[in-house]
């Protein structure tokens, strides 16, 4: 199966909706930690999620790396080779 | 703009539970007066947030070792066993833990933490690949940061989603660390080792265990879950403390693994850090002779571990999977943990508060720890204020429907 970014842009949107104490707009420029509330482990938990969804594996130090949900979606994509 | 301002709702939280008067990461005892009793003021304090599991830290033995340590080594050994020499007390505690374990190699770490970051740092080198699971202890994934290996976490407890994992590296080169702990710090469960023992035969990966938690309370000689579990010879690497069980402070690894000395003059954790004084290591070698020659402490702790976590599930609590001597008690929110853990105190019975990111899935626990040192009146009042508390803040139902549920 061929997975494009705008795929696995709205993975994770769909992934995150659901687990947010209340609506959020989401878009690739909204932080985590700020925005979204999230602490370092329930971020991991969300990106373990996702993970599955996309049979991919995102090292810890990648996740560190990332602040907002943009970043998300572009680790996701070079670890899934997405072009 | 201060240097601490990225803190500021951090430190809006924490000066608010001062200005409660009831912090529960500040609590000073005055006092203390046995493995399960201290003082705060002029009052009298039940200690149940200790893990001082097999209640050895009065212990008379354990007590005359270290005062004899103390006055024939001295008061501290002054730096590292690298740079300034190991007194005999080192080489007789690793020769214990090695033969206690039946393991050819044991080296002694300044505290557990750093027997794990000073462990997983050296292990796994910059092509290798730790593999961690989701609810590790924060030792764990310090040592993971300290080394340069690529590291991933997988679902807690959950075999399948680490062989996925594993599966996902496929070929790649380097070698597969997989990390688990004996009982999870935070709500008392244990792991299923055999089926991760499993899962680290088929691919080819080393196993490591800390025993922080089960060493002294797991096992048919208290060697912890690897011995519960009948998979020791799967286990490449067990790691453990001397700060629970054991009731002092200090931490290990053990294993058969050829060469494994090299380790010394390679983990920073060991090498850049002043040893253990002698008293300590005195007391640690008498604590671990008392574990192995009296299996009784072993009963009378799982006998109160299971009175108090049957008598918290009967009143109604939510509790962790496992009656293990790691209890804790789910509440609805941090306010509710705070609130009830203070009430607990004023009542002269001491818990302690857990708060994510510290504990899995977002959760508020109020934590407790049982010893083999409680009595069951002890056993028995803790539960009567759990009761009486939680039955005032509405958390479980009143007694006369809790009655009837129970009958
Ligand atoms: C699972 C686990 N590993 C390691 C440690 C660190 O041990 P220590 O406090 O002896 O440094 C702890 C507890 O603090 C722990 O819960």
């Amino acid at each position: 199966m061929n997975t494009s970014i705008g795929d696995i842009r709205q993975i994770v949107f769909d992934t995150l909706r659901p687990s947010l104490q209340r609506p959020v707009p989401l878009s690739d420029a909204t932080n985590i930690v700020n925005d979204l509330g999230l602490d370092s482990v329930a971020m991991m938990d969300f990106v373990m999620e996702i993970e599955n969804r996309l049979d991919i594996s995102v090292p810890l130090d990648r996740i560190a790396e990332i602040e907002s949900l943009g970043d998300l979606v572009r680790t996701l994509r070079e670890l899934k080779g997405v072009p | 703009m201060s240097l601490l301002d990225k803190f500021a709702s951090l430190r809006a939280a924490y000066d608010g539970l001062e200005s409660s008067r009831a912090n529960p990461f500040n609590v000073a005892f005055d006092r203390v007066l046995s493995p399960t009793e201290a003082k705060i003021g002029d009052r009298d304090i039940l200690l149940l947030g200790t893990n001082n599991y097999l209640g050895l830290t009065y212990d008379p033995a354990v007590i005359a070792r270290a005062v004899e340590a103390i006055e024939t080594f001295g008061s501290g050994t002054t730096g590292s066993r690298i740079a300034n020499g190991s007194y005999d007390g080192h080489m007789r505690l690793e020769r214990a833990l090695a033969d206690f374990y039946g393991r050819r190699h044991a080296m002694v770490f300044s505290t557990g933490y750093q027997a794990n970051v000073g462990m997983l740092s050296a292990l796994a080198g910059k092509n290798d690949h730790l593999l961690l699971d989701a609810d590790c202890h924060a030792s764990i994934y310090d040592g993971a940061r300290l080394g340069h290996a690529q590291v991933t976490r997988f679902r807690h407890n959950d075999p399948d989603d680490l062989a996925i994992r594993l599966r996902r590296l496929g070929d790649t080169q380097g070698d597969k660390i997989i990390v688990v702990e004996g009982i999870y710090s935070m709500l008392g469960d244990s792991a299923p080792l055999r089926e991760f023992a499993a899962v680290k035969r088929e691919w080819g990966a080393y196993l490591v265990v800390d025993e922080a938690h089960s060493l002294g309370v797991l096992g048919e000689t208290g060697r912890g879950l690897a011995e519960a579990a009948g998979v020791e010879d799967d286990v490449d690497f067990i790691v453990g403390t001397f700060s629970k069980s054991l009731g002092g402070v200090g931490g290990f690894c053990v294993s058969d693994l050829d060469g494994f000395d090299i380790l010394r003059v390679v983990s920073r954790p060991y090498m850049f850090t002043a040893s253990l004084p002698p008293s300590v290591v005195a007391a640690a070698l008498e604590a671990l002779r008392q574990l192995r020659a009296r299996p009784v402490l072993r009963k009378r702790l799982m006998d109160n571990a299971r009175r108090y976590y049957d008598g918290l599930a009967e009143l109604g609590f939510d509790l962790g999977p496992e009656p293990n001597p790691v209890v804790s008690a789910i509440m609805p929110d941090p306010e509710s943990a705070f609130a009830f853990w203070s009430r607990l105190l004023d009542a002269g019975l001491y818990t302690n508060v857990s708060l994510p990111p510290a504990t899995p899935k977002g959760l508020a626990l109020l934590r407790s720890s049982v010893s083999a040192a409680h009595t069951p009146s002890q056993i028995d009042h803790a539960l009567s204020l759990f009761a009486e508390v939680g039955r005032s803040m509405g958390l479980i139902a009143p007694a006369r429907l809790a009655l009837r549920a129970a009958g």
